[in-house]
C-alpha cells in the first residue's frame, strides 16, 4: 500500500468510527433497560423517531431550539415512565420472551402514535452543527460527525457519574446485580425502572437528534435498532462500555469492509456485514466481548 | 412482652401447586433471640420469606393462616414497606451485590431504608465497629471477598436499614466454625446490647442453640416441637431425629 492508499483506508476508518459512535448511542439505550430489568427493549427505535418527529415539528412551528429540546426532553421523561407504568409493572416476573413481545408491540404503538401526533412527511433537521468537512494530517474528518461524538461522548461521561456518585445511581446497580436481593434490601424497583426508562428516553433523544440531522426525521430511523442489535451482540447486552467499543468497531469494519471486501460481493455489503460479525461473535463468545457470563447459583 | 411476630398456622405453596407449608406457629416477643431449626427442604426459607412477603417474587403465596408484624398482616404490604418498619431479612447464601464494594453493598441497606447521608455515616461505623473486617475490606468488590466476609456484609447491609426484628436465613451455610462462631457473637452482642429480635434459621442446630434462647423445629413444612434452646440442646434424641443427626 503507497501512502495515499493509507491515508485513504484511515480515512475511512476514521469516518466509520463516527458512525459507530452513533450506533452505540442506540445500544446504550437497550444496556440501561437490559441491565435493570432484563427486557430486550425493542421499542428503542421507535422512541428515537418519537423524540426525532416531536423534536423537529416543534421547531418546525416556530418554538425555539431550547425550548424545543426541553419540551421533547419532558415528552421522553414522560414517555419512559408511562410505558414502566402501563406495560412493565403489570407484566413483572413474566417470562423475557413475554416482556421482549410486549416490547415489540409498543415500539408499533409509538410508531403509530407518533405518525397520527405528526404526520407521516420526511423532515430536514438542522442542528446549526457545520457540515464541513476539515482536514488533520491529509485525512478530511467531517464536522458534524465529530460533534455528534463528542455530544455523545458527553452524554455517556454524564449517565457514568450518575451512576458512580448518586444513591439513585447505585441503587441501579444494586438491581442489574441482583434483583431479587433488591427487592428484599427494600430499594423501590419501580421507581428505579421509572428513571431507568426515563433515562433511555433522554438516550433516545441525543441519538434521534442526531441521527435526524444526519438522515433526515423520517420512519425509518427506527430501523436504526437493527443497527443496534449486532452492536449488542458483540458487546454484550449487560455493558456500557461493551456498547461504545462495539458501536466503534461495527462502525469502522463494515466501512472498511464495504470499501475493500465489497467489491468481491458487487457491493452493498455495509447492510449486512455488521451481522456476519455478530454471527461469528455469537458462535465463538455468546456473552459478548463484555457481557457478564452468568455465574450459576450454586 | 409485647409479641412482634406472630406465625398462625400458616400453609404456603409456590406455583400455586408445590406445598411447602403445612401449619407452622410460631410467635415471637419482643427482645427474644429465637432459633428456626429443620432439616433440608423442612420449609425454613419459605417462612422467613413469607414473613418479609417476598412469597409472590417466587411465584409462592401463603394459602392458610396469618402472619402477623408488629400486630398487622404482612401480605398486606411490600417486602421493602416491611423493612422501612423494621422487619428486615437477611436472605439463604447472603445474595451480595458481588460487583458493588463492600461499603456500597452497606449502603444499599440505608438506601432501601430510605436513610440520609449523616445516619449512612454513623450506621457505617457500627458496622465496622461489630465487623472490623469489613473495613479493612471496604473497597473490595464482594464477589472478591471470601463467603465469611460476604456474610458479615449481608448481615451489615441489614444493620444499615437499623432493625427491630431481624431475619437471618442460614448465616453458618458453608462457613469454617470459627467464622461462624464470630458471626453468633455479634448477633448475641446486638441482641444483649441494643436488645434486637432475631429470627435465625439453622441447620446448624449446635451453635443456634448455644445462642439462642428459644427455638423452634420444624418438619417437612410443620411445626413439630418448641421450647427453651438449653432444654433442646440437652436431649440428643431431638437431634437425632428432627435434625438429621447433626453432630455437634
Ligand atoms: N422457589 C420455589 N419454587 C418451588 N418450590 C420451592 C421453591 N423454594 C422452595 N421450594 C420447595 O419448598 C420446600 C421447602 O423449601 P425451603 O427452601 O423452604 O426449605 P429449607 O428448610 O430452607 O431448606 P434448606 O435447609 O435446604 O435451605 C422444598 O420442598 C422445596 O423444594
Ligand atoms: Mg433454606
Amino acid at each position: 500500500m503507497d501512502w495515499f492508499e493509507l491515508l485513504f483506508a484511515a480515512e475511512v476508518a476514521v469516518g466509520g468510527l463516527l458512525s459507530g459512535v452513533m450506533y452505540a448511542l442506540v445500544a446504550i439505550g437497550f444496556v440501561l433497560i437490559y441491565k435493570t430489568s432484563g427486557v430486550l427493549n425493542f421499542a428503542q427505535g421507535a422512541m428515537v423517531l418519537f423524540a426525532a418527529l416531536t423534536f423537529v415539528n416543534l421547531v418546525e412551528r416556530g418554538v425555539p431550539f431550547w425550548v424545543s429540546v426541553a419540551v421533547t426532553l419532558a415528552a421522553m421523561t414522560a414517555l419512559g415512565f408511562g410505558i414502566e407504568r402501563t406495560v412493565l409493572r403489570p407484566l413483572a416476573n413474566r417470562s423475557p420472551m413475554t416482556l421482549f413481545m410486549a416490547t415489540l408491540g409498543l415500539s408499533y404503538v409509538i410508531e403509530g402514535a407518533a405518525q397520527l401526533i405528526w404526520g407521516t412527511q420526511v423532515h430536514r433537521l438542522d442542528l446549526g452543527i457545520s457540515n464541513a468537512p476539515f482536514e488533520v494530517w491529509g485525512i478530511f474528518i467531517s464536522t458534524f460527525d465529530l460533534v455528534a461524538a463528542a455530544i455523545a461522548a458527553a452524554l455517556v461521561a454524564a449517565l457514568t457519574a450518575f451512576f458512580r456518585f448518586t444513591h439513585t445511581g447505585l441503587a441501579f446497580r444494586a438491581v442489574a446485580d441482583d434483583q431479587f436481593a433488591a427487592l428484599a434490601v427494600g430499594l423501590r424497583l419501580d421507581r428505579i425502572w421509572a428513571t431507568v426508562w426515563a433515562a433511555a428516553g433522554v438516550v433516545a433523544l441525543v441519538a434521534g437528534l442526531l441521527w435526524g440531522a444526519r438522515l433526515g426525521v423520517q420512519f425509518s430511523l427506527s430501523l436504526i435498532v437493527l443497527k443496534a442489535l449486532p452492536v449488542l451482540v458483540l458487546g454484550g447486552f449487560d455493558s456500557i462500555l461493551g456498547a461504545i467499543v462495539a458501536g466503534l468497531v461495527i462502525g469502522a469494519t463494515e466501512k472498511l469492509a464495504e470499501v475493500y471486501i465489497g467489491p468481491f460481493f458487487g457491493g452493498g455489503i455495509e447492510g449486512w456485514f455488521a451481522y456476519a460479525v455478530a454471527l461469528i461473535v455469537l458462535l465463538v463468545r455468546p456473552s459478548g466481548l463484555f457481557g457478564q457470563k452468568r455465574v450459576e447459583r450454586y | 412482652m409485647s409479641v412482634l411476630l406472630e406465625f398462625r398456622d400458616v400453609e404456603a405453596s409456590y406455583g400455586g401447586a408445590i406445598a411447602a407449608l403445612h401449619g407452622v406457629s410460631l410467635s415471637l416477643a419482643e427482645g427474644e433471640f429465637a432459633a428456626l431449626l429443620g432439616a433440608n427442604g423442612a420449609g425454613k426459607t419459605t417462612l422467613l420469606k413469607a414473613a418479609s412477603n417476598l412469597l409472590p417474587a417466587e411465584r409462592g403465596r401463603i394459602s392458610a393462616g396469618h402472619i402477623l408484624f408488629d400486630g398487622q398482616d404482612v401480605t398486606a404490604h411490600d417486602p421493602g414497606d416491611h423493612l422501612r418498619r423494621g422487619l428486615v431479612p437477611v436472605l439463604e447464601g447472603r445474595r451480595c451485590f458481588k460487583n458493588l464494594t463492600i461499603e456500597e453493598n452497606l449502603i444499599t441497606g440505608a438506601i432501601g431504608r430510605g436513610l440520609r447521608r449523616t445516619s449512612i455515616a454513623q450506621g457505617l461505623e457500627q458496622v465496622y465497629d461489630l465487623f472490623p473486617r469489613l473495613k479493612e475490606r471496604r473497597k473490595v468488590a464482594a464477589g472478591l471477598t471470601s463467603g465469611g466476609e460476604q456474610q458479615m456484609a449481608a448481615i451489615g447491609r441489614g444493620l444499615m436499614a437499623r432493625p427491630r426484628l431481624f431475619v437471618l436465613d442460614e448465616p453458618s451455610m458453608g462457613l469454617a466454625p470459627l467464622v461462624v462462631t464470630e458471626i453468633f457473637e455479634a448477633l448475641t452482642r446486638l441482641n444483649v446490647e441494643t436488645g434486637l429480635t432475631l429470627l435465625v434459621a439453622e441447620q446448624n442446630s449446635a451453635v443456634a442453640l448455644k445462642h439462642a434462647h428459644n427455638a423452634t423445629v420444624i418438619e417437612n413444612g410443620r411445626s413439630v416441637l418448641q421450647g427453651r434452646a438449653a432444654d433442646l440442646a440437652a436431649r440428643s434424641d431431638i437431634r437425632d431425629s428432627y435434625l438429621g443427626g447433626a453432630s455437634v
